[in-house]
């Protein structure tokens, strides 16, 4: 199926979910909201003209300038996204999946931004939600074991956040 | 009282010994687990219940410094994820950005690039092929395996200098053309290569310890092998051509680099070869998709060393000094499955990408570990994490 026909499909079976679509990007996303996230992939699974079984890949892209003098200039306005990249097995076709969060929710600095897990789709994504989790710093709601997978369980922080602030010292190691 | 009683039948007490369950703590420094992967293993006397592993000993924040540097200045990064098929990273990560770009390679760059990614497979499955024999207590497969990709290395180091971390292939090409003679060198390699695989064949394939060891040992289903996103030969090994299954190559399926044009066959099982205690998805129907993927490289660097001295073009293009704004993920076909980069530039241009991000399939397919080692014994760990062929720098990056 073409991009234009998965998302076609997607308008029909759940009207008003697709928040925005990009066909013509070099890998056609749609965005959704955080809330209607199971209920799009459970269609995208298992509906028999979709079968999207293969998760690629979760990614955490935060949007965020630091530099006051560029800020104006980005481009985008403060951001988290997770993105979904999926491919079906089946009928060959791919499929981006697009959720925008707060940068912290509720716009309290500290609380990480969240959204739910699709462990119960997919068993791949056990570990690429653990691994955002542990360097995006995005939490899973019904994640079965969510810890950190690369960083050590007392690191603080998410490094691959904009504002993270480089440690100078763990457990008596100086950092530079 | 039920103790008396044993006492004085000393055969009872041999059956009423409670077993515990045990943790046992695999790694990070045993030679087995392929590098610094730690494994802990819950076990009821010789059976495992579950295995939960522990990365992150080899993590050097890929990542974040792709997000800090230039596509140019990252590419000696990609190198060190999966260290035993550098080129194959190369290409990976600089095909992402040439999507990003919009950028044509030319027709000599391309069979450039298929040469190299296909010839640096042929080492990384000798490793594979190696160092699986190494897990299973057999050492001399891994001399042969290492006699020939030392002479891959040589060749790769004519080329670029370097034996591991070779940074070859580039955004808009490659780094350089071949020097003189090397087409020639590189066709005699091949041609002293094509025999040795029988060899291989007779020490391990076909071997009886080997059989018994592998046969039946770690079976994965197809529907697991999806559901954890496992690639590449892991994938491969688990599906069933005669039940329908795709030949899932991406090579086959979305060629890049114009592999289409190339005449090769995706592996997949059955095997009318295979011995009679082997089942699809098992440790060694793994291995057996990797030996024969061995020799479909051979064939395919043969064909692109026969087109290679009339291809058209250059061996590199100019590439844009800025990327333009949007997001490309691209995946490759490495010899360890399906690796994808996911490249966002900054919608103001930059030179500097706003986020990389690395799939690394070595992590899908160990995601898997768990799964497949439940039930089965102590001594079988090394075989089934050896049939992953797992590299650790790119599971932890």
């Amino acid at each position: 199926m073409k991009p234009s026909d998965i998302v076609a499909l997607l308008e029909l079976e759940l009207p008003g979910k697709i928040k925005f679509k990009n066909l013509d990007a070099l890998d056609p996303f749609i965005v959704i909201d955080a809330d209607d996230l199971l209920t799009v992939c459970r269609l995208l699974k298992e509906d028999s003209r979709l079968r999207f079984e293969f998760l690629n890949c979760i990614s955490g892209v935060d949007y965020l300038e630091l530099d006051p003098k560029k800020a104006p200039k980005a481009g985008f306005e403060p951001h988290t996204e997770v993105v979904y990249h999926l491919s079906s097995f089946t009928h060959r076709h791919r499929l981006v999946v697009k959720v925008i969060l707060p940068r912290w929710k509720d716009n309290k600095a500290g609380e990480l931004p969240e959204v739910a897990s699709v462990t119960e789709l997919w068993d791949t994504a056990d570990w690429h939600e653990r691994e955002v989790y542990d360097l995006s710093g995005i939490n899973f709601i019904g994640h079965p074991d969510l810890r950190r997978i690369l960083l050590s369980e007392d690191w603080e922080g998410h490094p691959l956040r904009k504002d993270y602030e480089f440690p100078l010292e763990y457990h008596g190691i100086r950092g530079r | 009282m039920a103790t008396v009683a044993a006492v004085q039948d000393p055969t009872i007490i041999e059956f009423d010994v409670r077993t515990d369950e045990m943790l046992v703590n695999m790694g990070p420094q045993h030679p087995s687990t392929h590098g610094v992967l730690r494994l802990v293993l819950r076990t009821d006397g010789e059976v495992i219940s579950e295995v939960t592993p522990h990365l992150g000993y080899l993590h050097r924040c890929a990542e974040k410094i792709g997000e800090n540097v230039t596509p140019i200045q990252f590419i000696p990064y990609t190198d060190r994820m999966d260290y035993l098929a550098g080129m194959n990273m190369n290409l990976g990560y600089s095909m992402a950005v040439e999507k990003l770009c919009g950028m044509k390679i030319p027709e000599k760059a391309q069979v450039i690039r298929v040469i190299i990614a296909e010839m640096n497979r042929i080492a990384s499955h000798l490793v594979g092929m190696g160092a699986y024999g190494l897990d299973l207590g057999t050492f001399s497969p891994f001399l042969y395996a290492f006699r020939e990709r030392e002479m891959i290395l040589d060749l790769f180091e004519e080329v670029c200098g370097a034996r591991l971390t070779y940074s070859y292939i580039t955004i808009g090409g490659v780094h350089d053309d071949f020097p003189d003679g090397w087409v020639e060198r590189c066709k005699r390699f091949l041609d002293y290569l094509k025999p040795r695989v029988e060899e291989y064949h007779t020490l391990l394939t076909r071997n009886h310890i080997f059989v018994k060891r592998t046969a039946s040992i770690g079976i994965m289903s197809k529907e697991l092998a999806l559901s954890h996103g496992c690639t590449g030969p892991m994938l491969r090994g688990s599906l069933d051509q005669s039940q329908g299954d795709p030949v899932w190559d991406l090579r086959k399926i979305e060629p890049y680099c114009g592999y289409e044009t190339y005449d090769f066959k995706a592996i997949v099982p059955p095997f009318p070869e295979a011995p009679k205690e082997a089942v699809i998805g098992d440790c060694w129907h793994r291995f057996y998709v990797r030996m024969l993927e061995l020799v479909e490289s051979i064939k395919i660097a043969e064909q692109g060393l026969a087109r290679y001295p009339t291809a058209q073009g250059s061996h590199r293009t100019e590439q844009p000094r800025t990327l333009p704004a949007g997001e490309a993920y691209m995946e490759t076909e490495c010899p360890r499955g399906q690796m994808g980069f996911y490249v966002v530039a900054r919608p103001a241009k930059d030179a500097v990408p706003l986020r990389v991000r690395a799939r690394s399939s070595s992590f899908c397919n160990l995601s898997v570990t768990n799964k497949i080692c439940r039930g089965c014994l102590v001594a079988d760990v090394p075989a089934i994490v050896g049939s992953i062929d797992i590299v650790m720098g790119e599971i932890d990056r």
